[in-house]
């Protein structure tokens, strides 16, 4: 049995041409600028950091590390809320990176699916949507530090 | 007190500069989510080659705060279990150390998604 | 083929074309703000609009635009044959349940942004197949349902590229008769899948522009007709990117061009409104259609146009698999004679 053949395209461009086309006629990101902001508000995110630490060693008499950890705490309930008054999103928009790396991005990417699917329910919504990129942070970050103290094991 | 700021705002921007750069000159797959697990995991190797110490020790909060900071946090937790307990120190350090942030992350996540509502 | 109304390939040409007696769109606010502000008949006020959900609201704006798209036409709503309706949710639900709501014989479609063309040609054929004297043709969309379906949460921070397109919130109805006043449907051409192994979800105009271009050249060549035969050819929502792709395509593949070519995600949003390449979504050539270009036909601006609605079928998941966006777009000459 003969297979049909199709009746190709009408369109008088291969894709190879067409990939060319795209390339050339989709805009490039503004990189300058975004580097600007990004190291901008990743910057001012990151003093605020400073300014709170320094707060819990000088005035709360916190040790360094402890000061470190309470430091970190504090920037995460601020990213969560600022989540939850819907703020972030612009900070992002305009930050880039300087608004996810720093640890108030993460909160917002953990509180973020959490808000969008408490439609869903309390169980499967929020708290399974909870972990949707915390998830894979946990899951890469516990993952390598257990194969780089076992190698340090190993070495030694 | 003050003089540790601008340290802080320099290190912590630059860390977030590879970030942009990362976002822009590469293919669109990388969403925020790819991001962040870069940055936790570069943490965790940079802090087991002793790279992310001096980061630290310069920048302060510039290198905590960002993502690559608990990385680092979880690495050095995982490191000094080794040396304290053998490998059930390995499985436990990492984790430990990274226990707060988690808690604080969760406790205040939930409560933020419980109280608020999404805007668009 | 006995009465064969079929011309070329892909082409189906009325013998007595349906006639839309009337159109109703509701939109969201930032289309309320946006060029066209004065063509719509119901903007909301925000993206809720008293809903507890994004999901009801969709459904709700779909219901209203259909119910009143009949009240307009002044055509008792159990006297339409067929309801047919899609949107972008999965298993088109905000079209099930505003179906439900109608209660008319319910035909669901699945065009992704091209459904009011798609809706639109399916409607004229069961008219003009003597199937149908009255028909709905629906399409809706929300940029909060779709981007929590596709992209992120609403409340995550996201950089969007500079290539990518705005889902408009909005619903559109219209309603096609065998006979009355008002602009016709004189001919419809079905499209057929291209890909043109785009990955990109944020470059949906690029994946979307090869074909529509197929479409319209085969629009062409079935009914041997040249671009400047029409006031305008309109497209759904390429967007600024896929516009310029298209037009391009369209060059090489030896189309003489006249300077007649617009697109509906193009106008729905100005420049300022920072939407970075324009509408997209059902809804966008939907309430497009059912405001605007019916505006200008009635009033006789616009004599024919050929409106050509352009959707990438790709899911959430083909996306993830780093699968390419499959696309189709499909043609109807609307006419006042």
């Amino acid at each position: 049995m003969s297979e049909s053949k199709l009746r190709p395209p009408s369109v008088a461009v291969t894709q190879e041409e067409y990939k060319q086309l795209t390339e050339k006629l989709s805009p490039k990101p503004t990189v300058l600028k975004n580097v600007l902001s990004a190291f901008v508000v990743g910057g001012i995110i990151c003093s605020f950091g400073q300014i709170i630490v320094n707060f819990y060693m000088n005035y709360l008499g916190l040790a360094k590390t402890a000061a470190q950890t309470a430091g970190t705490a504090t920037l995460i309930m601020i990213g969560a809320i600022l989540t939850g008054f819907g703020v972030y999103d612009t900070i992002v928009k305009y930050g880039g990176a300087g608004g996810i790396i720093p640890v108030t991005g993460f909160a917002n990417s953990m509180v973020s699916p959490a808000l969008e699917y408490k439609k869903e329910g309390y169980v499967f919504g929020v708290g399974g949507k909870l972990f949707t990129i915390a998830g894979p942070v946990l899951v890469y970050g516990i993952t390598s530090s257990i194969i780089v103290g076992l190698i340090y094991l190993l070495i030694r | 007190m003050l003089n540790n700021i601008l340290p802080a705002f320099l290190v912590g921007g630059l860390l977030c500069v590879a970030g942009q750069l990362l976002m822009d000159l590469t293919k669109a797959k990388i969403t925020p989510a790819h991001v962040l697990v870069g940055y936790v995991t570069g943490g965790v190797i940079l802090g087991g080659l002793g790279l992310y110490e001096p980061l630290v020790r310069i920048g302060g909060a510039g290198a905590t705060v960002p993502l690559s900071g608990f990385g680092y946090t979880l690495v050095k937790g995982a490191i000094e279990g080794a040396q304290s307990g053998g490998i059930l120190g390995v499985l436990a350090g990492g984790v430990q150390t990274g226990a707060t942030g988690i808690a604080v992350a969760v406790l205040f996540g939930y409560l933020t998604a419980i109280v608020f509502n999404p805007k668009g | 083929m006995l009465h064969s109304k079929r011309a070329g390939n892909q082409t189906v040409v009325f013998k007595q074309p349906p006639v839309i007696l009337a159109g109703y769109n509701v939109v969201g606010p930032k289309e309320g703000q946006g060029p066209l502000k004065d063509t719509f008949d119901m903007v909301l006020k925000d993206s809720y609009a008293h809903e507890k959900t994004w999901e009801k609201t969709e459904m709700k704006m779909l219901e209203t635009s259909m119910k009143r798209a009949a009240a307009k036409a002044n055509v008792p709503l159990d006297s339409v044959d067929y309801n047919l309706a899609g949107d972008l949710l999965n298993q088109i639900i905000s079209s099930n349940y505003a179906a439900r709501q109608i209660g008319l014989p319910f035909i669901g479609l699945y065009g992704a942004c091209s459904t009011m063309a798609l809706s639109t040609a399916l409607g004229a054929m069961l008219i003009d197949g003597g199937f149908a004297s009255k028909v709905l043709c629906s399409a809706s969309s929300h940029h909060e349902t779709a981007e929590r379906q596709y992209r992120f949460p609403n409340e995550q921070g996201n950089q969007r590229a500079m290539y990518a397109q705005w889902t408009v919130t909005g619903a559109g109805s219209i309603l096609l008769a065998d006979q009355g006043e008002g602009p016709k449907i004189t001919s419809a051409t079905i499209g057929r899948i291209l890909d043109y192994g785009e990955t990109d979800t944020n470059n949906m105009g690029a994946a979307m522009a090869p074909a529509v271009a197929d479409t319209i050249l085969n629009h062409f060549q079935d009914l041997s007709r040249q671009p400047d035969y029409y006031d305008m050819i309109i497209t759904g929502d390429l967007g600024m990117v896929g516009f310029q792709l298209l037009l391009e395509v369209l060059k090489r593949s030896g189309l003489r061009l006249s300077n007649n070519f617009s697109d509906c995600g193009v106008m729905i949003y100005s420049s300022e409104q920072d939407t970075h390449a324009g509408g997209s979504g059902c809804g966008c050539s939907a309430v497009v259609l059912t405001g605007h270009l019916l505006n200008k036909l009635k009033s006789r601006e616009l004599q024919k146009i050929l409106f050509v609605g352009s959707g990438s079928l790709h899911s959430s998941v083909s996306s993830q698999q780093g699968e390419s966006m499959p696309a189709i777009g499909h043609a109807v000459s609307i006419e006042m004679n």
